[in-house]
């Protein structure tokens, strides 16, 4: 199954490069990928572990073109130059997580600290031994103290509710049509199973540099195979660890879980616009816990169900009617080549 | 009265035996029962343990300061031979961040704080003798040397994919277990259980001196808070400790005799072993920076020329953050799959700890003022403690948010954090109370000039190392890796720049205490003025080899 799925995909990446020339659909998230057409489509086949067959010889097997490897966009899904915030967020969860830090909390914390300066600055010039020879006795004002105690207390509270909101947010369980995908952490590669689509277990790997840079991506983030998720659909991940104890994350969906050997975590989540989203591993898991990183490509439906197809997996019940609609065109213009 | 006194002294004078007689070199130094003696080599200890663990991050500062990997695999020659591979170079990447860890946290400042200073001043400020125990006392501190070598030693051998063991200072399972074949990570376990019975012995030695040994008059409540944060540590270690002893025992027969707690396979739980860990972790980060507190409360209330403020709000805010502290330590975890209503507990009891640690700073400000400070060289480090663990402080309740963790945790922020409240909070109330009391251990005034200079090189060296970090971790850089993409470049260039300033900093450091203990001027038994009011201060610099023959009274 695994091999089958895998001349698939080979094959139909061997597509890629007419698809992106014909299909208007992709023009708008991808228009630099028709630049770089062959070493976009061959880099994948060539790097992944399990695409065990040269690209040729599975062309025939071939009924649905994968749609093209989506070029990321430089400082979305990925953490840019000398940044000094959180990515750009991309979920719901994410926009109310970014909200509570940057509106709330980082002013909050900011202010305090000024004024702690502040006043510190202020003792230190007002107090000084020339300025104030003789010292006061003063050690107790019990006003001040139990001000100094409540004001906390009440800044606190102030945080706390968004923030027990913020957490009720990101466990709110998942739609009963949410997207299921398997995660399992791997040392040190990541496995993607849809058990909805039956698509068994793919890996990704981290691409080698050269590769990395021939696909215009950045380098210890992009992997060859990616998770491909559809954007606007609820996502389920149900996240594992097979050897040791791995995390998943991507920073701009507001997303991070550990994968446990012997546990399943779920981890629910949106994806508001189609993109490329990397994340990388966050729980120390041996020598080359830097170099498994995740990417997400998340696409409009109608082409995640042309990529489920070309995976040789099956659509969820509403999603077959899409399918007929988006991948025949997709496909046709390939066949005309 | 007369008689009897003049007796003695015929009787006895032939043994002089007097409160300033030492014992010959090897017997004082190597079968030391004295507090004073003890707590000079916890000191020396913890400078050298300190000096390689510093090293250590210069050696990651260094491969961190661009993007690829520059050195580690020259350096993984060292411990893995001529022929190391890539792995076994990333593989050294992580031992070298699990020994930083391990040697700063149980080899540096625990040493210092509780062994160097707790054991050179809480009998002194409580006016007693000596420690309740003094042969225990000097078997705290010789465990500490195997305890040492086996962590040092344990580089040398196989841990996994390299030589020593890569697990981080943490020892998460089943990375510690199935994940690291080879005696390195058993010997790093071995290594902790020494050093945690050293510290558990230490504690039951300040707890039963604390409650048993007070001069007359000297009510709990007329402590100094040192005492006070030497006191409360020592229950934290008594109460964390033995839960530490118990994990990484079970980290010990499941790697070596097939027992199966933390492996779901033999139905344990790889959980399990994190929340043990942060049972003991949680607490753990108190007892380093508690006393810090405390020495942070001498020197302030000493060059303000005033008491401390709130006294017993200030005692018991120690107590408070000692206790909410054993209830918090789930928030290390929040992203390993909690229920949402753990978390929120978690969340909030997380918090509650900012209260007592507001009105600690609040306190100390309002010591300060009205005041009159001389900005000598402790108080300037107290100072800066003061600011940089607030904003330490403040990231903490950042990442108390366990909403907020879901991006923040296991980033560079995270690593900002605890720099900010440890290297910087911790280490500035070490260099701080080093200042404040070398005179008085060792009769020699530091040089005023070197100990300023010290200071502004060091403080704004770790600025520009940290708090980057907090950029770094925003943007999502995960902690512990060799090599990070591009967009990481600008932040870790600059931090690593901080690491040479901070680097500079500490050579004038050394400086200033080599000078300072060859020719440094003569210090009088206190050299502070009326500020200081502890009872060391009424003693010589430095005190006798004795002291309080005749127990002090207090009013």
């Amino acid at each position: 199954m695994k091999k089958v799925k895998s001349l698939v995909l080979a094959g139909l990446l061997a597509f890629a490069p007419a698809l992106a020339l014909n299909s208007q659909a992709f023009a708008q998230d991808n228009a630099a990928v028709a630049a770089a057409p062959a070493d976009n489509a061959a880099a994948p086949a060539e790097s992944s572990v399990n695409a065990a067959a040269p690209a040729a010889e599975a062309a025939p097997a071939a009924k649905v073109a994968a749609p093209p490897r989506m070029k990321p966009t430089p400082g979305i899904g990925m953490p840019s130059p000398g940044e000094i915030s959180l990515q750009e967020q991309f979920s719901p969860t994410g926009h109310t997580g970014r909200w509570l830090h940057d509106k709330m909390l980082l002013p909050i914390i900011t202010v305090i600290s000024i004024f702690v300066l502040v006043l510190m600055l202020y003792v230190m010039v007002r107090f000084r031994r020339s300025a104030n020879p003789a010292p006061s006795k003063t050690s107790h004002n019990t006003l001040i103290e139990v001000i100094w105690t409540v004001v906390p207390v009440v800044i606190l509270l102030v945080i706390a509710v968004p923030s027990i909101g913020l957490l009720a947010d990101q466990y709110k369980p998942a739609p009963k049509d949410a997207l299921t995908v398997k995660v399992t952490g791997y040392q040190w590669y990541w496995g993607y199973e849809y058990p909805d689509n039956e698509i068994p277990e793919f890996v990704s790997n981290m691409l080698p540099k050269d590769k990395a840079e021939a696909n215009g991506e950045p380098y210890l983030l992009a992997p060859d195979n990616r998770m491909v998720l559809p954007a606007g659909r609820p996502i389920k991940l149900i996240i594992t660890g097979a050897d040791v104890i791995h995390s998943f994350a991507v920073p701009s969906l507001w997303v991070k879980m550990d994968a446990v050997p012997g546990r399943l975590n779920e981890k629910s989540f949106t994806i508001e616009k189609p993109g490329v989203y990397y994340g990388q591993c966050s729980e120390l898991c041996g020598a080359r816990h830097a170099f498994m990183p995740i990417a997400i490509e998340a696409l409009p439906p109608a082409q995640f169900d042309q990529w489920v197809l070309s995976q040789g997996g099956k659509l969820q019940g509403a999603g077959a009617a899409v399918t007929t609609a988006a991948a025949a065109p997709a496909a046709a213009p390939a066949e005309k080549l | 009265m007369t008689t009897i006194t003049a007796d003695h002294h015929g009787d006895h004078a032939h043994d002089h035996h007097d409160a300033d007689h030492k014992p010959a070199f090897f017997q004082r130094w190597f079968m030391s029962t004295n507090h004073k003696d003890i707590g000079t080599l916890y000191l020396i200890f913890a400078i050298i343990a300190g000096i390689i663990g510093g090293a250590i991050s210069g050696l990651m500062r260094a491969e961190l300061a661009q993007p690829g990997i520059q050195y580690l695999q020259t350096w993984a020659q060292y411990s893995d031979g001529p022929s190391a591979t890539l792995d076994q170079a990333y593989h050294l990447w992580n031992v070298l961040i699990t020994a930083h860890g391990l040697i700063m946290v149980f080899f540096m400042v625990m040493p210092a704080m509780i062994g160097g200073f707790g054991n050179w001043f809480v009998p002194i400020m409580i006016g007693a003798p000596d420690m309740a125990f003094p042969r225990m006392n000097n078997i705290s501190f010789w465990l500490l040397i195997p305890a040492f070598a086996l962590l040092l030693g344990s580089t040398f051998v196989p841990g996994g994919t390299g030589n020593g063991a890569g697990t981080g200072w943490t020892v998460y399972a089943p990375l510690s277990t199935s994940g690291s074949a080879g005696p390195a990570v058993d010997m790093a376990i071995l290594s902790l259980h020494i050093a945690g019975a050293s510290s558990i012995l230490g504690a039951i030695n300040f707890i039963t001196t604390i409650l048993n040994m007070r001069a007359p008059g000297m009510t709990l409540h007329k402590m100094p808070l040192f005492v006070w944060s030497v006191l409360v540590t020592a229950f934290l270690l008594l109460l964390a400790l033995p839960v530490l002893a118990a994990a990484i025992t079970m980290l010990l027969t499941d790697r070596n005799f097939g027992t199966t707690f933390y492996d779901a396979a033999g139905g344990g739980d790889p959980e399990l072993y994190q929340h043990l860990f942060w049972f003991f972790g949680h607490p753990e980060v108190y007892i380093m920076i508690l006393p810090g507190f405390g020495i942070i409360s001498q020197i302030v209330s000493t060059f303000s020329r005033k008491p401390v403020f709130g006294y017993l709000g200030m005692a018991y805010a120690m107590v408070a953050i000692g206790v909410v502290g054993f209830v918090v330590w789930a928030h290390h975890m929040f992203t390993t799959g909690m229920s949402v209503n753990v978390k929120m507990y978690f969340t909030a009891a997380t918090m509650v700890i900012a209260v007592p640690t507001g009105i600690k700073i609040f306190s100390w400000i309002a010591t300060i003022w009205g005041g009159s400070i001389s900005f000598k060289t402790p108080m300037v480090w107290a100072l800066g403690f003061i600011f940089l663990f607030t904003v330490g402080g403040v990231t903490g309740v950042v990442l108390a948010n366990g909403g907020v963790d879901d991006v923040l945790h296991d980033t560079y922020y995270v690593v900002a954090h605890f720099h900010y409240v440890l290297s910087l909070g911790a280490v500035f109330g070490l260099f701080a109370g080093f200042y404040y009391w070398f005179p008085k251990m060792s009769g020699r005034m530091y040089n005023e000039f070197l100990g300023q200079l010290h200071f502004w090189v060091f403080f704004i060296g770790v600025n520009l190392l940290f708090f980057p970090m907090h950029f770094l971790g925003l943007s999502g850089m995960p902690r512990r890796y060799p090599d990070y993409p591009e967009a990481f470049a600008y932040w870790n260039k600059v931090a690593s720049h901080g690491y040479e300033i901070m680097a500079a900093g500490m050579l004038i450091f050394f400086v200033n205490l080599i000078w300072s203990l060859a020719a440094g001027r003569k210090a009088e038994g206190n050299p502070w003025g009326e500020g200081a009011t502890t009872l060391e201060w009424t003693l010589s610099s430095p005190p006798p080899f004795h002291q309080f023959e005749t127990l002090p009274v207090i009013d």
